[in-house]
């Protein structure tokens, strides 16, 4: 069952340069129950597609085509009132350096709080109270740091209070954008046991973002890979990173992290994405592809080549 | 038990702060050329006998170790001595100022801060529309305009050429009032040009920092979060973005005081008011050591007072606050 279904989404943002093309007809679905990776290199539109979702995106954005279909309704058509009611109680977020994601002059106990008072009537501040010092126990921390400030945390710390944050209004969704990025490589496994853990738990759905493609493969249901605004391959995660469809995905399997967690390519493939702003029609990784040839010049064209496999590639495997 | 440790360590802070200012105005309008006696005798026919009774009479002839302690002494016990232009006590003279000056400045700053943060909230909630545009420019004229020449202007125009408000003092010399209520208004109409020309350039600056820290914090990734939450714009203001910008606003409010003081002098000496400002700016021109040393000292105090309560406001607010 889809619980969330994206169709030819593009989005595009303002700049003094031009339109910036960061999105460009992206289909990907959400099954309920199940985690969706999204992979790719940074600025891809990883996190753009994504916080589409909730309609999250800044003041420059516009949703230029396409839908958002949540429970059979069209997210993106909806009013910025409508919205407001379903962030956090529907679609929570676990945002993208998280770090700074909380409040520092308020406590995490308030933070935690605050959706459940403001989307739950009659909930009272005990119950509400109750709830978060569990979430937090749940999460590995004390109950009693509920009166503890965001400085008195350190970052692996911070980010389990944003997922326990993310839980407190028993999400349907979970977006969850580079949730361990920032952390070290010891925290970054626990946490994503604990994000493993919670969904089943609560029985959540998620999204989950990283440029770690071989994380996503161990975490993920599906997986779908990013290149330039473009969704270029999306099917069973184990079955994309084991037969990938698309050149791209290939290429990012078999490169290395860099120190900084960016990924390099081992074959050190020449030149750069595309442009953003003047975006070909064709497959975007066309100037950086070694199986290229006239026949990718054509309109990029993503089709269902096995069963519930997808890519834009026509000279697939 | 941190908090109060915090302030108790402030409040030291502050009385040693002050106490060094005591003894360096002490010493500044010692070194001050102009010797005020001299200046009290303006014939100069004095006989040598006389101006030695002046100084006596004013503890001038005391060694200046002397004059210190007995200046500690008196600036602790309120005894600020006999003015050498009024000759009368210097307490009593500073009284009677005080109330034209707190009035002013209560006035200013109840304005400066309502206007001056309202706009620059709403500027920044409409970051780039017209409105926005429209507060910035004004703000940066305002923000570059001298007291004086505000004050001046406004005297040529509301004052003589339009001739709707009264351009000096406090109240309508001579004026017979049937009520209360008609000497306030009066009192009220001596106020506006003073207070606006004193509230033009720290409104500006009142503005310029709300409005560029509520665009600051507005860009931070809690406010992301806020949104995400399901927060509506106004609550997201409230609860998150306002709070986070008092820091600064805070800091500034602190600095403001010292600001809103020089300002007082310019404003008072420009439109006659018969506030502190012009009795101090008297007093340097005719080096009333007593009446300038009050002064300082009282405003000296003031402004450790709101430095010491933006410090606590500043803890109250900030959990961080740890140090000193
Ligand atoms: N606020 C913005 N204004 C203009 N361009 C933006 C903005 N945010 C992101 N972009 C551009 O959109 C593209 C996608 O960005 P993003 O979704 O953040 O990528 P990712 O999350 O995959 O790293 C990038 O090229 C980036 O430069
Ligand atoms: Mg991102």
């Amino acid at each position: 069952m889809k619980i969330l279904d994206i169709k030819d989404l593009s989005i595009e943002f303002k700049s003094k340069a031009g339109m910036v093309h960061a999105v460009q007809n992206v289909n990907l679905w959400l099954n309920e129950g199940e985690i969706l990776g999204v992979a790719g290199e940074s600025g891809c539109g990883k996190t753009t597609t994504t916080l589409a979702i909730p309609r999250l995106l800044p003041k420059n954005a516009v949703i230029t085509g396409g839908e958002i279909l949540f429970n059979g309704e069209d997210l993106a058509a909806k009013s910025e009132k409508e919205m407001e009611a379903i962030r956090w109680k529907d679609i929570a977020v676990v945002f993208q350096g998280a770090m700074n994601a909380l409040n520092p002059l308020k406590t995490i106990g308030n933070q935690m709080m605050e959706p459940i008072l403001l989307h739950e009537e009659g909930v009272s501040k005990a119950e509400a109270e109750a709830r978060v010092k569990e979430l937090l126990e749940q999460v590995g921390i004390a109950g009693h740091r509920f009166n503890n400030y965001p400085h008195e945390f350190s970052g692996g710390m911070k980010q389990r209070v944003m997922i326990a944050m993310a839980l407190v209004c028993r999400p349907k969704i979970i977006i969850a954008d580079e949730p361990v990025t920032a952390l070290d490589v010891m925290i970054q496994a626990q946490i994503l046991e604990l994000l493993k853990k919670l969904t089943k738990e609560y029985k959540l759905s998620m999204i989950m973002i990283s440029h770690d493609l071989s994380v996503l493969s161990e975490l993920c249901d599906r997986m779908a890979i990013m290149y330039a605004g473009r969704v270029v391959e999306f099917g069973d995660a184990k079955d994309v990173f084991k037969n990938p469809k698309h050149e791209y995905t290939d290429k990012l399997i078999h490169s290395l992290p860099d120190i900084s967690g960016d990924r390099v390519f081992t074959g050190g493939i020449p030149g750069y994405p595309p442009s953003l702003i003047e975006p070909p029609a064709h497959c975007p990784f066309y100037d950086r592809c070694e199986r290229r040839d006239d026949s990718c010049l054509g309109d990029f064209n993503f089709t269902e080549i096995t069963p519930g496999h997808w890519t834009g590639c026509i000279h697939h495997r | 038990m941190f908090k109060l440790k915090y302030i108790g360590k402030k409040f030291i802070q502050m009385l040693i702060t002050l106490f060094a200012i005591i003894t360096f105005n002490f010493f500044l309008f010692r070194i001050l050329p102009g010797d005020p006696v001299k200046l009290l005798a303006r014939s100069g026919a004095l006989s040598q006998e006389s101006l030695d009774r002046i100084h006596a009479l004013f503890g001038l002839d005391q060694p200046l170790g002397i004059q210190y302690l007995i200046y500690l002494k008196n600036m602790i016990t309120g005894k600020y001595g006999i003015s050498i232009t009024y000759r009368t006590d210097v307490g009593t003279i500073i009284a009677e100022r005080m109330g034209n000056t707190v009035a002013l400045l209560a006035l200013a700053t109840v304005l400066i801060i309502v206007i001056g943060i309202g706009t620059g909230v709403i500027a920044a909630m409409r970051r780039g529309s017209t409105t926005d545009k429209v507060l910035l420019v004004a703000s940066m004229t305002g923000w570059s305009l001298p007291t004086f020449w505000t004050g001046l202007l406004m005297i040529v125009v509301f004052g003589v050429t339009l001739n709707v408000l009264p351009v000096s003092g406090i109240l309508t010399p001579g004026a017979v009032y049937t009520s209360t209520g008609a000497m306030l208004i009066d009192y009220l109409r001596h106020l506006i040009m003073p207070t606006i020309a004193l509230i033009i350039v720290d409104m500006a600056e009142f503005f310029l920092i709300t409005r560029s820290t509520l665009v600051d914090v507005m860009t931070e990734d809690f406010i992301l979060t806020a949104k995400g939450k399901g927060l509506s714009e106004k609550k997201i203001l409230w609860r998150h973005a306002l709070p986070n910008s008092m820091l600064p606003i805070v800091t500034t409010l602190a600095l403001y005081v010292s600001l809103v003081i020089g300002g007082a002098i310019q404003v008072e000496t420009v439109f006659s008011f018969p506030g502190m400002g012009q009795l101090m700016y008297d007093a340097v021109l005719k080096r009333d050591y007593p009446i300038l040393e009050a002064s300082f000292f009282l405003f000296a105090t003031v402004t450790l007072v709101a430095n010491f309560i933006s410090d606590i406001l500043y803890m109250l607010i900030d959990p961080r606050v740890k140090e000193l």
